[in-house]
């Protein structure tokens, strides 16, 4: 597990990020800063850049313009090598359809990021197990993605993206394919893991009910911040 | 709120006195406000005078009398006959929101910020009440009672969404000028 940094000087801090798709500008100079263990929604409606924001922020897309610093590493300078260090050890993803490996059991998908890691296999089948009981779907180890209701499938990928003990989770749109109830276990199992293991969470959502799971929350429209960043971040149109 | 139907409601379960009727309102309806014993009394006078509810008993084991109340066969089938009714959907909820959007829209106010400000309170009680729901050994009867307020909150935001994207046509139809 990381060690906890507590302190004014935020975990992750993105100034000013532009990012065009060809020739659509999905960020227009979006800030944000992400504190040690918090919870962050950033809402906003489809469209608004949420997604490519979360991409800059996770090292899976780098901004045109715009710095992102995550613990006083320039990430949008790293080169790849260290960037998918960095995505292995440090952060972990869960995208709105959990994007499982279909041929592998519950059990294998969990343990998959630690054996890249170099954990032997039984080992990491063995904390795959613990962090599957954690999330609750305890009995579901040895069946396939496609065997799972859509709650299970997303709490076994809640336990992938944590199992490697990461200290930012990024989810995009957790909840966007379940029901009222599944979500509220997903996220009631996020929020719990997240706050007990001090692991930050970038919760992207379009949902008022799963953002208020989170200890705060800003608000994204047309590729710019426009609410709730908290301290002054430069914002520019 | 029916109080009479829900003390009805407390009294199917069987005879019972004023004081344990209100205790077991406040435990069922966590969120609701508490009854006043004023009005439990009231309320089960009423029912006798109707024929709903009967006086059981008188206890006086140690303490002061207390009379005991039980539901007559009108009162079950006037208990039914509301608890299987619906309760008619409002055509239209009153809305302080949009009160306010076309007054700050008519006053030369700023009817977004004035969105934007509403959507960040929504969104703290909205929180407050999801702790509330998730906040370990929160029984069923909190947990279904925020979430009666939180979905009541979600709608509010998503008009409040909607609203907004339409706040131009919105201000050239009440201030045409």
């Amino acid at each position: 597990m990381s060690e906890n940094h507590p302190g004014p000087v935020p975990l992750l801090a993105a100034r000013g990020l532009v990012k065009a798709h060809g020739r659509t500008r999905a960020l227009r100079g979006a800030s944000l800063e992400l504190r040690e263990g918090e919870i962050l929604a950033v809402t906003g409606a489809s469209g608004s850049g949420k997604s490519t924001l979360l991409h800059c922020l996770a090292g899976i897309a780098r901004p045109d313009e715009g710095s992102v610093t995550y613990a006083g590493e320039r990430l949008d300078r790293l080169p790849e090598k260290r960037l998918s260090e960095l995505r292995r050890t440090d952060f972990g993803v869960v995208f709105q359809f959990g994007q499982l490996i279909p041929e592998l059991t519950a059990v294998d998908n969990v343990a998959l990021p630690l054996l890249l890691a170099g954990t032997g296999r039984g080992e990491a089948r063995a904390r795959a197990g613990e962090w599957l009981e954690r999330f609750g779907v305890r009995g579901q180890e040895e069946q396939r993605p496609g065997e799972l209701s859509g709650g299970q499938a997303q709490r076994v990928s809640l336990a992938r993206a944590l199992v490697t003990g990461p200290r930012v989770v990024f989810a995009d749109e957790p909840t966007g394919a379940l029901d009222s109830l599944a979500s509220e276990q997903v996220m009631t199992a996020l929020v719990h893991t997240a706050r007990e293991s001090g692991t930050a969470v970038l919760l992207i959502t379009h949902d008022a009910q799963t953002a208020a799971y989170a200890d705060r929350e800003v608000t994204l429209e047309d590729g710019v911040v426009v609410s709730g960043a908290g301290a002054p971040l430069g914002v520019s149109r | 709120m029916s109080t009479r139907h829900i003390l009805l409601g407390l009294l199917a379960r069987g005879p019972s006195h004023g004081y344990d009727l209100k205790r077991r309102h406040d435990e069922r309806f966590p969120q609701a406000r508490p009854l006043a014993y004023g009005q439990v009394y009231t309320t089960l006078q009423r029912l006798v005078r109707d024929g709903l509810a009967e006086v059981d008993a008188t206890e006086a084991d140690s303490g002061p009398e207390r009379t005991v109340y039980r539901s007559t066969d009108e009162g079950a089938r006037e208990l039914a006959e509301w608890a299987g009714g619906i309760a008619p959907p409002a055509p239209f909820v009153t809305n302080e929101i949009f009160a306010k959007l076309v007054v700050s829209i008519l006053a030369d106010g700023d009817p977004a910020a004035y969105l934007r400000a509403q959507r960040t309170a929504h969104m703290d009680r909205m929180r407050e009440l999801t702790a509330l729901k998730t906040a370990p050994g929160a029984d069923l009867s909190t947990v279904l009672s925020a979430d009666y307020a939180l979905n009541h909150l979600d709608a509010d935001l998503r008009w409040m969404t909607t609203t907004a994207a339409r706040l131009t046509h919105l201000t050239a139809e009440v201030d045409p000028a």
